[in-house]
């Protein structure tokens, strides 16, 4: 096996701050364009701070298309935000990333 | 609009026509039929009848006549009213309550339960009637066309129903709700407002390939599995603006396996959707099969019933769901030996409010005028208090009931139950003019049925046991209300079997409630009858489905925040105790400083306030307790509970309180002396807070808490037994 180049086949993609209906368009472009290149995929969520129910969809569908195509994506840096969305849309199944909620990022709001 | 308040009133007079119909038929039952008992029954049923042919509602004027003419019969002496008959009769005026209750507009709609046992008792009063063919030979016919017309005025649904206790939403939103400004995001998180997602399927099946995806269309759907007390229009609501952008479907708790129908009809999705539904818990696997084979059926029976029908099923599918969830009705009754006036429930409230905001307005002024020193001006600010004082308890007065009116209802439940197992039963009731607020006496019935029940099916024995063991064949069932040091308590007593102590340990043991070797007192015992695991499987069938245990009695209760106890001797009866705090809006309280904080408590459990000196003190070597004269008293330090900052007094005083037959004491630094207490309600934030229950503001605008006596005694009792249990494990290492 050779180790090909010194960048790693692994592409680390931060996530855009807005994902929300606004920059719906533009995102989906940029994010297209990320599917379509060589290598693993890293989607990091972090930077997200706003995050509607058009950013959810753009997340659902690239992780489908990389199953489609079976490419591996993962999904790494849940913060806050992006936690709230997936608990209450009971998403993370579909995703099957590992999520690290720290203590700060904890939202025990059940009753 | 005029016809809905005809309407409205319509329903009430039912309801009172019919219950002085079932107490009428009753008391004919003990002590036989006199002329003016039978033409009172005639006349509720000529009532209804001619209210109801009003309104259009065919279904109830068609059975209803039959039954006027069997009584027109007894009337003129024609046939005599024993018992078989006065059993008819009291079955047939529950079927009437049901029709009255399953009109929606001009329909009724029943499930095929209703409609056969329906058609059952009128073949039943038939018999009586069938002399009358040569008499009145015009109507044998007209009835029995009246009764087939009829018939298209009612829809008839499948009878059965989901056993989940939560509500299910399916919500699938077209694809410009997100365009339109609306996200399914903010939706969501109000109805975690309104309820609980207990669980969510997310749905994007209708999402297309990433060439064809428009970003900004919502592909999303949900199955919502949702939990919450409150009614459908308030889930509705909740969908208000996005009404037009989604196809929604809203299935009350235990719903009908029709509206499961309809919502897997309405998706276009190549889903297995009925999987979803069972992951979501809102189904089992049992119940889609149901589901699945009645979709067959359906398409029949929609095809049999007449044309009317199918079309109310297709276009109106909210009113068949509406019947469904309709469980309440107006409750109230004609006093009939006082003048009454009715008031709407609503109006009081807003009385109430306002009331309270005039107690809250007349402290600020007797603050401000205290300051001033005018006398003249104290005296007016005086007279003023007394006066809203007044105002103030007239007003809340008139929100409380008699609890003998609920009571009374028992009489029918305990007639019908005892007939049902064969058994011989009295029911005694005294201290039914004890009165409290209308809305607690609502909430109690269900749990004290439930009681009721209980002590007939499991309490009391059968009449031949209860001679072998040498007990009156009759046995005694008593209703007791009485006040108590600011709480009311109701006692239910029967003189059955008892509970036997011995069974309950065995069975918690069996069941892992409870632990081996453990100590319980006798109260502890027979508290665990409360437990899940101890309601009984078998559910006589009268108890409509409700889903009452003991663990739920229980949890209503205290959800109107009293407690509930047992007494019981094993062969000689049980007593189920039930304490309610009379939870005014109002109250006199009795207001305390701690640090730089208020804490009021009900005025009427305050019993005295004593010094607490160092010599209290020194002489418990740190325990939390005093001797009041030859008592133990356990007090709690409110500056330590509520970890209060402020500047400790000079003197410390122990406010003694009593709550039942418990008693404890507050440590505070100041007593501020009495004070009305307007009641403002914990956001529900704070509802888990332990030992507040609401709070108050005072003249000055400051906040006071209002302090929740029961939970803060068991508190301060628990502490005690620990301290004691501690000293006890010194003693004995020893």
């Amino acid at each position: 096996m050779q180790a090909e180049s010194t960048q790693s086949n692994h592409n680390h993609v931060v996530a855009p701050h807005e994902m929300t209906i606004y920059s719906a368009v533009e995102n989906k472009d940029v994010l297209m364009k990320h599917l379509a290149s060589e290598g693993d995929l890293e989607i990091d969520l972090s930077e997200i701070s706003e995050l509607d129910s058009t950013g959810l969809q753009l997340l659902i569908l690239l992780k489908r298309e990389a199953k489609l195509k079976n490419k591996a994506i993962s999904f790494v840096g849940h913060n806050e935000v992006v936690l709230e969305v997936f608990e209450l849309f009971n998403i993370a199944s579909f995703f099957g990333d590992p999520m690290l909620i720290s203590s700060a990022a904890k939202k025990g709001d059940k009753k | 609009m005029n016809m809905d308040n005809a309407f409205k009133t319509f329903l009430i007079e039912c309801e009172e026509l019919l219950q002085d119909m079932e107490d009428r038929l009753m008391a004919v039952e003990e002590s036989g039929l006199d002329e003016d008992s039978i033409n009172s029954i005639f006349r509720d049923v000529h009532t209804i009848k001619g209210s109801a042919g009003l309104f259009g509602l065919d279904g109830i004027v068609s059975f209803t006549h039959v039954l006027e003419s069997a009584l027109d019969r007894v009337r003129s002496g024609e046939i005599g009213l024993n018992d078989s008959l006065t059993s008819l009769m009291l079955s047939c005026k529950d079927h009437i309550s049901v029709l009255v209750s399953s009109i929606e507009g001009e329909t009724l709609i029943l499930s095929e339960e209703n409609v056969e046992n329906g058609e059952k008792l009128v073949a039943q009063l038939k018999v009586y009637l069938n002399d009358l063919k040569d008499a009145d030979d015009g109507n044998a016919p007209e009835q029995e066309a009246n009764l087939v017309e009829a018939r298209f005025n009612v829809v008839i649904l499948p009878g059965e129903s989901v056993a989940n206790d939560n509500w299910h939403i399916s919500v699938h939103f077209d694809a410009d709700v997100l365009r339109n400004g609306m996200d399914p995001l903010s939706i969501l998180r109000y109805l975690n407002t309104i309820g609980r997602i207990e669980n969510i399927v997310t749905l994007f099946d209708r999402m297309p390939a990433a060439a064809e995806m428009d970003p900004e269309a919502c592909y999303l759907g949900y199955e919502i599995n949702f939990h919450s007390d409150v009614d459908k229009l308030t889930i509705e609501n909740a969908f208000e603006f996005i009404k037009e952008d989604c196809r929604l479907h809203i299935i009350p708790p235990c719903g009908r396996i029709e509206e499961f129908l309809e919502v897997i009809d309405g998706l276009s999705e190549e889903l297995k959707l009925g999987e979803i539904l069972i992951a979501c818990g809102t189904l089992t696997e049992r119940e889609l099969e149901q589901i699945l084979s009645h979709q067959s059926q359906a398409e029949e029976n929609r095809r049999k019933l007449g044309e009317i029908v199918v079309e109310d099923q297709l276009a109106h599918p909210e009113v068949v769901e509406a019947a469904l969830v309709k469980q309440s009705s107006i409750k109230k009754s004609k006093d009939k030996i006082t003048q009454t006036v009715r008031v709407d429930a609503e109006k009081l409230d807003y009385l109430i409010n306002l009331i309270g905001e005039l107690v809250i307005a007349g402290a600020g002024v007797e603050t401000e005028v205290r300051g001033s020193g005018i006398a003249s001006l104290r005296e007016s600010a005086l007279t003023l208090t007394r006066l809203i004082e007044d105002v103030r308890d007239g007003a809340l007065y008139l929100r409380m009931v008699q609890i003998g009116e609920t009571f009374h209802r028992f009489q029918r439940v305990v007639r019908d139950v005892s007939k049902e197992l064969g058994k011989s039963i009295d029911l005694e009731i005294a201290g039914g003019e004890t009165e409290l607020d209308k809305s607690v006496v609502e909430k109690i019935s269900d749990p004290l049925m439930h009681l009721v029940r209980n002590a007939i099916d499991h309490g009391i024995e059968s009449p031949s046991e209860r001679s072998a063991k040498g007990k009156s064949e009759n046995g005694k069932l008593t209703l007791y209300a009485y006040h108590e040091s600011g709480s009311i308590v109701i006692e239910v007593t029967d003189d059955g079997r008892g509970l036997d102590k011995q069974k309950l340990y065995a069975k918690a043991l069996e069941k892992n409630i409870i632990e081996k070797g453990g100590e319980l007192s006798d109260q502890q015992i027979f508290q665990l009858i409360f437990e899940p695991g101890f309601s009984t499987a078998e559910q006589v069938s009268n108890i409509s489905g409700r889903g009452v245990g003991m663990d739920v009695v229980r949890r209503n209760i205290e959800s109107l925040r009293g407690s509930i106890e047992i007494d019981s001797e094993s062969g000689s009866g049980t007593t189920v105790r039930i304490r309610l705090p009379l939870t005014l809006a109002i109250i006199d309280g009795f207001m305390m400083g701690v640090g730089d904080s208020s804490y009021v408590v009900p005025l009427d459990i305050v019993e005295e306030c004593i010094e607490l000196t160092d010599s209290h003190v020194s002489r418990n070597e740190g325990g939390n307790y005093i001797n009041l004269r030859g008592e133990v008293l356990p007090f709690i330090r409110l500056r330590d509970h509520f970890h209060e900052k402020g500047e400790v007094g000079k003197r410390e005083n122990i406010v003694v309180v009593k709550y039942g037959v418990q008693k404890a004491g507050f440590v505070v630094d100041r007593l501020m002396g009495e004070f009305q207490t307007v009641i403002k309600p914990m956001g529900a934030l704070f509802e888990h807070i332990k030992g507040i229950s609401g709070s108050t503001i005072l003249g000055s605008g400051e906040v006071a808490l209002i302090l929740d006596t029961p939970a803060l005694i068991t508190k301060a009792m628990d502490q005690e037994m620990a301290f004691v249990a501690n000293d006890l494990k010194l003693v004995s290492s020893n």
